[in-house]
Formats: C-alpha cells, sequence, structure tokens
C-alpha cells in the first residue's frame, strides 16, 4: 500500500459514516479518431440533493482509479484522461462533517496531504488530463479540476465557487497555489478571498470562462459531448489552447493587497483564514508549487484545529439546518391557509412588509390607515418597488401586473379585512394604540385569522390581553432592511396556540425567512442584546473614554459596522426608545445614556459626519458630549461589553427566552449580520473564556462550535 | 388567391447512433427526449447559416407517446434544445413510418407556403417504452374479426407475408440478413455512417451493463459484422414453430433518434443551407394489417403513379429491413435481385437497428450521402412498412444529378 493509500486509510478509521464517492472509470474511443480515452466519474450514488464530495474514503477511491489511469497512460493504452460528476454536480469538496471530527493536528495535517497527494497525480499522468465541470463545483471539486491539464465548463454550471474562507478554512488542495497561477493573482483573490467574503458569492459558468478557469465553455444540453469533441481536437493538436501571460510583478503584490483591504474591511483581522490564504497566494508569485501545497496543508491543519473553522462550520449547520427547521415550532400541518393579508398602517415598514408578503405569497394584499393620502403613499410605495423590480428585469410586465392588481388600500377596516387570513400591523409603537387596532381588526377580521405584530419591543401577551381571542395573536418582528436581513422572531404570546403559531412559522417559510422562536420577553432576542452591548459602549463614552477607543474596542467581533454607526443606522431616537423600554424591564443592567437623549434631543442624525469621506465625530456631537475622567483601554472596554454581552445572553437561556445558546447565534447572524467566523457571538465568548468568567460555565459543549475534547 | 407549389428539398439530416433496448444497452440510463434534443442540436450546429429563429415547426414522431416521449415531444425538446420558445412543435405518430411521416407532413405545409423550414425528426426509446406499452385494442378488432390476431404482433406479420410469396425461403431472408450486416460493416469503413452521427453522453450506474460512469457513444450498437449464413441459421423461430423469421433476419428492438431539416428549395438557397434531395411525390398505403410487411407495395406504386415515373426510373433504393422478408417481397414484387447494387448499399435496419418511429429519417439521411456520391442516379427512393398494415414511400431527385452519363 502506498503511502497516500495508508493515509487515507487512517483518515477514513476517524470518519465511519462518510458518503462515499465513488470514481468510475470507463473508456470509450474519442470522436475524430483521436483514440482511446478514459474518462472517471465522481459518483456517490445520491441524486443532485446529496452533492458528491470528498471525504478520507472518497480520495481513497479516486486514489485507486488513477492508478488504473496511470498504468494506462504508462502503456499508451489511453490517449487522455477526464474527470466529470454525475447529473447537475461536479463535486462540492471536502466533506466538512469529516473535518468536525477531528481532534489532532497531525489528522488535521493528513486531510491536507491526502488531497494533495491524490490531486497532484492528476497533473503527473503520462497523458493530459481534462476536468469537465458539468455541474455545481466548489472547494477540493474546483481544485481537482485545478490539477488537469485543460478544464471545460458548463453555461449551466449554477454554482462554481472556493468557499473555504468563508468557512474559515483556505482552499487548501491547490486552490490558493494553482488558482493565481493559472488565471492571475487579482483573479484569484476575486475568487478566493472577495466571492468567500461577500456571503460566498457563487461563479457561474460562464463567469468560469471568462475568468480563464475554464478553457472552453459549452451549453448544459450536450456538455460532455461537446467537451469530448473539443478534447478530441486538442489532442489532435486542431485547437490549441492558449493562456494569457500572468503578471508576475507588482501586479501580483497589489492583487495581494486588495485582498488584504478586502478582508480588513470584512473581519478586521478578526478571522485568521482569508490572511492565511492571501499568505500563500503571495508567496505562489514564484510558481512553487509545492512549496505551495506544503503551505496550504499547515494553514490547513491549523485552522481546522482552530477555534474559527468550527465556530464557521457552526454557523454555517445553523443557517443551513437549524435555519430551516426552527426549534420548538409546532406541527407544520397545523397551519391554517393564507390566502389574504391584511396590513394595518401604511408608512414604510408597512409599506416594505406589503411588498414582502405580495412577492412572496402572491396573494392580496390589502393596506389601511387613517387617511386616504397615506393609503395612497402606500400603495404608490409598493407599485413604484414593483416598477424597480420590472425595469432591472427581476420580474416580467406579467408578474408585475399581477402584482400591483394584488395590491390595495382602503380605509375601511371591514371592507378590507373581512376575507383577510392575516393582518399584520405596523402602527406607532404605544401599547394603547397597538391593543386598539387589534380590537378594530378582530371586530371586522373573520375568526381565524392570525393578528401580528412588528413590535420590536412590545409585549406580545399584554397586546393581546383585551381580546375576545388573545389565542390567534403572534409577534412577527422582522429586522431593518426586511428585505436584505433574513431573520424573523416569531413570539409566542401567552395564549397563542399552536394553529396560530404554526401558521406563523408556514408564512415565514414562504417568505423565505429564518424563523426563531422566540419567548415574550422584553426586546426579544436581537434587540435585547444589542441594546445592552451598545449601552455598554455607550456607557464608557459617557465615562470618559475617546469614542474612537471604544469603537475599536469592539472590532476584533467582525460587526458589519461599528456599534455608533448602527446607531446612526437604526436611528438615535429609536435606539434611545428602546433602551427605554429595556431600562425599564431591567434597570440593573440597562441604562439610558444621558448623551444619547442630548443627541436625539438636539434632533441629530448620528454621530458621524462624512465630508471627508470617512467618519469623523460630527462636531456639533462633540459639544453635546459630557464625558466622565475615566478613560479605558480598549482592552478594558472590550472586556466589559463582552461581559456584558455574556450576561444577559445567559440570563435570556436562563428565562427561556429561546430553546438554546444556538438560537441566539442564529438570531444574530440572520438579524444582525454578526459574523459567520465567530459563530454568532457564543463560541467567541467560551473561546475567549468570557462565558467561564461571566457565568460559570460554557454557553456550548466542548466540541459545539470548537474543536472537540 | 393564387397559389404556387414551393420546391421542398432535404437539407440535412442527422441521427444519435442507435443502441440495443434493455437494460444492459448503451441508452438505458438515457432519457428518449434526450435524445432528439442531441440530434437536433446537432442539426442546427451543422447548419450555423439557419438562424434558430426562422425555423417554422419542429414535428417529432413517436409511437409511444408517454413518459420522456409525451408531452408534445416536439415542443418539449424544441424548448430543450435550446431553441426560441417562438418556435413551435408537435407530436407525430405513424409508427415506425413516423419520422418519414413528419417528413412528409412538414413538407406538406413548406410546399403550401406554411412554412419555409421545419425541423422533422422521430425517437424511440423501445428500452424505456416496449413495443405494445399501454394499448387498449378495441375489442371489436377481434370480435368482428376486422384484423387477425396475429396483426398486433409484427413478426407474426412477417411470417404471414413469407406464406404471401412462399419463394421467399428463411435461407432467402438469412442470405439477406448477412449481406445487410456485410454492407453496413463497409459502409462504416467507408465513413458513410459515422459522419451523420451525433455523439451521446450515457451514463451508466448498473455494472452488468459494462464498466460505469460517464461514457461517449459514437457508432450503432446492435451492429453484427461478420455474420455468417451459419450463425443465422440456427437462431429460434420465436414466431411460429418452424417459421422463417428469426432474430437474425429482422431488426431488433432500439433505441434512437433522428432529425432533419426540410425547406423551401428557395430558402435554402438564400440561406446557403446545403441541399441534398428534393422530394418527387409521397404515399401512404393500408393493406391488411396482418401481411403489414406489404405495404411498401402499394404505397410506392401510388408514388411513382403521382411522379409520372416507373420503377425503373428509380435508381437507389432505401428500404427499412424491419423484417428480411418484407424488402423481399418488394424487391420479388418489382422484379428486383435480392442483392441488385441498387438496393441498401450502407445495409439495413437488420444492421443499424429500427428504432421505430426514428427510422424514416436514417433512410433519408443515408440516401442523400448515396446521391452525393452517385451524380448519375436521378431519382431514389425511401419505403417503410408501418404496424396495423400501412406502407409509406418518399420519391427523391437527387440534386447533383448530372444526367446519363
Amino acid at each position: 500500500m502506498s503511502t497516500t493509500a495508508e493515509l487515507l486509510k487512517g483518515a477514513a478509521e476517524l470518519f465511519p459514516d462518510e458518503v462515499v464517492t465513488t470514481a468510475h472509470v470507463r473508456h470509450f474511443d474519442l470522436p475524430l479518431g483521436a483514440g482511446r480515452f478514459a474518462l472517471i466519474t465522481l459518483d456517490n450514488g445520491h441524486d443532485h440533493k446529496k452533492p458528491t464530495t470528498f471525504g478520507p474514503q472518497s480520495l481513497a477511491n479516486l486514489n485507486t482509479a488513477i492508478d488504473q489511469v496511470e498504468a494506462e497512460a504508462a502503456n499508451g493504452d489511453i490517449v487522455g484522461v477526464g474527470i466529470t460528476g454525475k447529473p447537475f454536480i461536479f463535486a462540492v469538496g471536502a466533506d466538512l462533517k469529516g473535518v468536525e471530527l477531528l481532534k489532532r493536528h497531525e489528522d488535521a495535517l493528513a486531510i491536507g496531504k491526502g488531497g494533495h497527494e491524490v490531486f497532484k497525480r492528476l497533473s503527473a499522468l503520462a497523458v493530459p488530463t481534462f476536468a469537465y465541470y458539468n455541474g455545481a463545483a466548489m472547494g477540493g471539486g474546483v481544485e481537482v479540476g485545478l490539477h488537469c491539464s485543460y478544464r471545460t465548463v458548463s453555461a449551466a454550471v449554477p454554482a462554481f465557487s472556493l468557499p473555504e474562507v468563508f468557512l474559515g478554512l483556505v482552499p487548501g488542495w491547490g486552490g490558493c497555489a494553482l488558482l493565481p497561477n493559472l488565471i492571475g493573482a487579482d483573479k484569484a483573490v476575486s475568487v478566493i478571498i472577495e466571492n468567500s467574503l461577500n456571503q460566498n458569492r457563487q461563479l457561474k459558468g460562464v463567469q468560469v470562462y471568462e475568468l480563464g478557469i475554464a478553457d472552453a465553455i459549452f451549453e448544459g444540453a450536450d456538455f460532455l459531448e461537446q467537451s469530448l469533441i473539443w478534447t478530441a481536437s486538442v489532442l489532435k493538436g486542431e485547437i490549441v489552447v492558449e493562456r494569457p501571460v500572468i503578471d508576475r510583478g507588482e501586479a501580483w503584490d497589489q492583487a495581494v493587497a486588495r485582498g488584504r483591504f478586502i478582508a480588513d474591511g470584512k473581519v478586521h483581522g478578526a478571522a485568521p483564514a482569508a490572511y492565511r490564504a492571501l499568505d500563500i497566494i503571495a508567496a505562489a508569485k514564484d510558481g512553487d508549487l509545492q512549496a505551495g501545497y506544503d503551505a496550504e496543508d499547515q494553514a490547513l491543519a491549523d485552522l481546522i484545529m482552530g477555534g474559527e473553522l468550527r465556530a464557521g462550520l457552526y454557523a454555517f449547520n445553523l443557517v443551513q439546518k437549524r435555519g430551516k427547521r426552527p426549534a420548538g415550532a409546532p406541527d407544520k400541518n397545523l397551519a391554517r391557509p393564507v390566502t389574504k393579508v391584511g396590513v394595518v398602517g401604511a408608512g414604510l415598514m408597512a409599506s416594505q412588509l406589503a411588498l414582502l408578503f405580495l412577492r412572496r405569497l402572491e396573494v392580496p394584499v390589502v393596506l389601511t390607515d387613517i387617511d386616504q393620502e397615506r393609503v395612497d403613499k402606500g400603495v404608490g410605495y409598493v407599485h413604484a418597488e414593483i416598477d424597480k423590480l420590472l425595469g432591472k428585469g427581476r420580474i416580467n410586465q406579467d408578474k408585475a401586473n399581477r402584482l400591483k392588481a394584488l395590491v390595495s388600500g382602503v380605509l375601511d377596516k371591514a371592507e378590507g379585512f373581512a376575507d383577510a387570513d392575516f393582518v399584520i400591523e405596523a402602527v406607532f409603537e404605544e401599547i394603547g394604540v397597538k391593543q386598539q387596532v387589534f380590537a378594530e381588526v378582530e371586530a371586522v377580521a373573520p375568526a381565524h385569522a392570525i393578528l401580528a405584530t412588528n413590535t420590536s419591543s412590545l409585549s406580545v401577551s399584554e397586546m393581546a390581553s383585551k381580546l375576545k381571542h388573545p389565542e390567534r395573536v403572534v409577534g412577527f418582528h422582522f429586522f431593518n432592511p426586511v428585505a436584505v436581513l433574513p431573520l424573523l422572531e416569531i413570539v409566542r404570546g401567552e395564549k397563542t396556540d399552536d394553529a396560530s403559531l404554526a401558521t406563523a412559522f408556514a408564512v415565514a417559510k414562504k417568505l423565505k425567512k429564518t424563523a426563531v422562536l422566540v419567548k415574550d420577553a422584553p426586546a426579544f432576542v436581537v434587540n435585547r442584546i444589542l441594546t445592552r452591548f451598545m449601552g455598554e459602549v455607550q456607557n464608557v463614552i459617557d465615562e470618559g473614554t475617546p469614542v474612537a477607543v471604544a469603537e475599536k474596542a469592539v472590532e476584533p467581533l467582525g460587526l458589519p459596522m461599528s456599534p455608533l454607526v448602527l446607531l446612526e443606522l437604526v436611528g438615535p431616537a429609536i435606539g434611545l426608545h428602546v433602551s427605554e423600554t429595556l431600562h425599564g424591564a431591567f434597570p440593573d443592567r440597562f441604562t439610558v445614556s444621558e448623551n444619547l437623549r442630548a443627541v436625539v434631543k438636539a434632533g441629530k442624525r448620528g454621530f458621524y459626519v462624512y465630508d471627508s469621506g470617512k467618519p469623523e465625530l460630527d462636531p456639533e456631537v462633540a459639544a453635546l458630549l459630557k464625558q466622565g475622567d475615566v478613560v479605558l483601554t480598549e482592552e478594558q472596554v472590550r472586556a466589559r461589553v463582552l461581559d456584558a454581552v455574556a450576561q444577559e445572553i445567559g440570563l435570556m437561556l436562563d428565562e427561556g427566552v429561546v430553546a438554546e445558546a444556538q438560537d441566539i447565534d442564529l438570531c444574530l447572524i440572520t438579524g444582525a449580520g454578526w459574523p459567520f467566523h465567530l459563530g454568532g457571538i457564543t463560541p467567541y465568548l467560551d473561546r475567549e473564556g468570557v462565558s467561564e468568567r461571566v457565568n460559570g460555565k460554557r454557553f456550548l459543549e466542548p466540541g459545539v462550535a470548537s474543536v472537540p475534547a | 388567391m393564387p397559389r404556387t407549389v414551393r420546391d421542398v428539398v432535404f437539407v440535412d439530416g442527422v441521427r444519435t447512433p442507435f443502441g440495443k433496448a434493455g437494460p444492459k444497452g448503451i441508452y438505458h440510463e438515457t432519457r428518449a427526449d434526450d435524445l432528439v434534443v442531441k440530434a437536433i442540436r446537432e442539426l442546427l450546429r451543422r447548419n450555423p447559416g439557419l438562424d434558430p429563429k426562422k425555423v417554422d415547426e419542429v414535428a417529432v414522431a413517436a409511437t409511444t407517446q408517454i413518459g420522456d416521449q409525451g408531452l408534445t415531444i416536439g415542443r418539449t425538446a424544441g424548448i430543450l434544445a435550446g431553441l426560441p420558445t417562438s418556435v413551435p412543435g408537435y407530436s407525430i405518430d405513424r409508427m415506425c413510418a413516423g419520422a418519414l411521416t413528419a417528413v412528409t407532413t412538414v413538407a406538406g405545409s413548406v410546399a403550401f407556403g406554411a412554412y419555409d423550414v421545419a425541423i422533422a425528426g422521430g425517437v424511440e426509446h423501445m428500452g424505456r417504452h416496449p413495443m405494445g406499452e399501454g394499448v387498449d385494442p378495441n375489442p371489436r378488432f377481434v370480435s368482428e374479426k376486422l384484423v387477425d390476431e396475429s396483426a398486433l404482433f409484427m413478426g407474426m406479420t412477417a411470417e404471414n407475408l413469407h406464406d404471401r410469396y412462399p419463394t421467399i425461403t428463411k435461407q432467402r431472408a438469412d442470405e439477406y440478413a448477412v449481406r445487410s450486416q456485410e454492407k453496413a460493416a463497409k459502409a462504416y469503413a467507408d465513413g458513410k455512417i459515422q459522419a451523420d452521427l451525433v455523439p451521446v453522453s450515457v451514463r451508466r450506474t448498473n455494472p452488468e451493463g459494462g464498466e460505469t460512469g460517464w461514457g461517449l457513444v459514437t457508432a450503432d450498437e446492435p451492429m453484427r459484422p461478420g455474420t455468417t449464413l451459419e450463425n443465422l441459421a440456427n437462431l429460434k423461430t420465436p414466431f411460429r414453430v418452424h417459421g422463417r423469421v428469426t432474430a437474425g433476419n429482422a431488426a431488433g428492438l432500439n433505441d434512437g433518434a433522428t432529425a432533419s431539416l426540410i425547406a423551401s428549395e428557395d430558402f435554402a438557397r438564400e440561406n446557403n443551407l446545403p441541399v441534398k434531395m428534393r422530394l418527387v411525390s409521397y404515399s401512404f398505403a393500408g393493406v391488411e394489417p396482418e401481411v403489414m410487411g406489404y405495404g411498401p407495395i402499394p404505397a410506392t406504386e401510388k408514388a411513382l403513379a403521382q411522379a409520372g415515373l416507373s420503377i425503373e426510373d428509380i435508381g437507389l433504393f432505401e428500404i427499412n429491413e424491419a423484417f428480411a422478408v418484407q424488402v423481399l417481397a418488394f424487391l420479388e414484387h418489382y422484379g428486383i435481385a435480392d442483392d441488385d447494387a441498387r438496393v441498401n448499399q450502407y445495409g439495413g435496419a437488420i444492421a443499424f437497428g429500427h428504432p421505430l418511429a426514428s427510422s424514416g429519417v436514417r433512410l433519408m439521411t443515408q440516401l442523400a450521402r448515396q446521391f452525393e456520391d452517385q451524380p448519375n442516379v436521378r431519382y431514389g427512393l425511401t419505403t417503410m412498412c408501418v404496424g396495423f398494415g400501412m406502407g409509406a414511400t418518399v420519391i427523391w431527385e437527387n440534386p447533383h444529378f448530372e444526367g446519363d452519363k
């Protein structure tokens, strides 16, 4: 047995549940009399819903297939070797379930080496090798093709990426070393760094060709046939593949610098993967592939054994799995159909909700408000947004006509809601107003209609308390911008029944939102944590720490924006309102900043001015600030803020606001854009020892979002 | 409104390699619609001068129009092949003469002026859709003796045809079959067949059929080059005890698809499309269903009469070899020798296979190539027998004809 085979056998023993990919070898004569060809098909025996992956046994199978074609090539029995995938899937990379099980650095190293040792053989065969990217290709799937002499891609490929950096890894089976040497460092940085850090953006087949990753592109209908005819032409010398010369000068360094700038902007140095990948790209400038592979092995092993990857995989699983099967949701068969939606209020939020329901549910949506002008404005907003979609080509004229015909506005709730199955209110955040609105809706809406509230801070149970049928009231808390942020906090009031809750979850699914079941507790999840977090930042500023120090202190959390920029986005007045609400509920932990009060009172919309192109503290705001004389360091600020957050989350879990810490992280990732690579926040708090320090225990068991013990 | 009938031409034809139906066949895991899609795409690729938007119709024949051969396959195949949605399509069925009927039907529309250019072809995946799948014959056929019970079983109708022509013995049929295999092998060796085949990628997941994974089919699977009389002598006669029809002197059960471009001659010339054959006449005829193999004889009589030609004017014959006896009956009727050089020069369905509704265009594609090679020939015909007692004949003129030399 070769060392590679031994290496993989050892790895396979650690991962008995691998979904094994077979590497089928089939021989046939190429067209044009080009000779006998061996084609390897990667296939895990399942349909496209379970994409082909590379676990250790799968790699061993490919290794065995290469043993066979290597001998045939050496004997002159074949003129070339191809590799392709099962229908719709090429291969989507390493089996991450296996990676999660790894406990030792040496085992992690073996995974990297194992992949390299197998893939490298493709480029060392005595005949040319061809990868045919027939369908989705990611990570190791892309990389196995990079080791081939030539590549073709199907125009129908919907998703092609090196997503490792997104997850907290580096493309470690040749991606970092080979890709810049194939298409140049700048394009490689776009694929490896930029796309990964932009919510794992995927390339389509045509882009794969335009980037120069593939040498030829063919339509999906006869992709493999045309690829094989092209192969025959290449082998016969009738087609000569010409690739642009790579600029190995300054352009290479500039590309790496651009990558660092992108990484800094996204993770502020807080996640190592992008930087490790960039180091390898930088080193690949001299074209020494083996040195690149060795660096990839080391980076992979370090990252697999580091917390960030585990947190990244944890976050990935939260969004992909838990986000789709919400914890604690009732039996979905209890859900009632929703064939018409009412929206109380026609302001901006209400209009955005109307648009969302309209687009996703495609049922009649009726807006109401207190005067015709507001109603017209709300409907007008929806129409204008539909026209924008039409203008961008996102919908066609027929669809635009359909959607416009479905939205209407009336003054009379009885007329609008008499046959509505789901009525959501988005009126002023004041309990008396909301109770009044629901009482009016209950009087005219059908007995089965769900009454939903988009409140961000009021008690759902209290809102329902004066109704005849409080069991049909649910909280339906969206996040701004509604069209962008996936999270929907679904709040169960004291009397909410299962059927209403199930209907709410069914609607959330149709809205394509990530629904999390939340108890009726003050400010629910995201706003409570954000308010505690920002309150603590505000506190240290009020006590005397300079704004810039406080802001910089939390950069390692990798948040999408700094606390004060977020406050600006939310609106200082709303921020103040929420902090007052929470102060009312938990006066000992939630403070109300006098400085914030002053800023709101002065009518300021934010803390910064952007005249110079970057945020600078608004002198008018600076003049308003009354600070104490306690100046903390960044480390001290960070400790205080993290302690506060850890304490709050611990209390929320004790109160049963959500089922588990996982739901907190899911909320923060999907509702506040907290970073994947930290797994939201609790894996980070565990890793940094904050949880232990504040609560005396971890949030997550070792092995969940961390290297198993 | 005065109308002028327009000349109609066969621009080009292609086909997939034919496969053997069944679990070990090359197309066992390939959809029927995908087969015809690959043929249509190859046809368009070979004729880049044709703007796909200009295609007026896609007529695709299939005998069993269910599953992947259903859903109005002419329409679905057009969309799947990447034709603009503005190009319409329909399905057609005349069993074995499906593709031939697709050609004559669109040709009629071209002549009338309704179309300028159309795609006509056929497909039959007899592995996925065995003969007789889902049929429900009216019981009156039997109770009122409208047809003999053997009419639904093609092999039995072939035995019946042997009865009608007692001089056509099993020996003659076998000799004919051996020649068909020899001629087909020679045509392959001469490169006459491959040029009109589109390679098809095929997947195999069941190792019983051979190596698994994706493969590429570039040649007809049913071919049995080197077949001898001895090989055929002892084959079973499954349709009648001591009968004459065997698997060796009949076409098998096959999978495959064909596609052709039919256009007005003016359109073809204006668009710089090749003109491979010019349509002279076509005709269909019915006969007793229990001797369906007799069908080509009256169909040809009618087609010749329409064209004002006699059988002596025909220089090349492409006769579908559903059964050797059916070809031999035709030849005997017209007093043509069994081994006449004008008949099935490349061999026929006994060697290549006969995926029912697709075969008509294979005959035309082969005749077109023979026309090109033999400019001394002016007229040729394609003819085939059809289930339930029919025959179909198309007479073509060779545009390369250089006069009698």
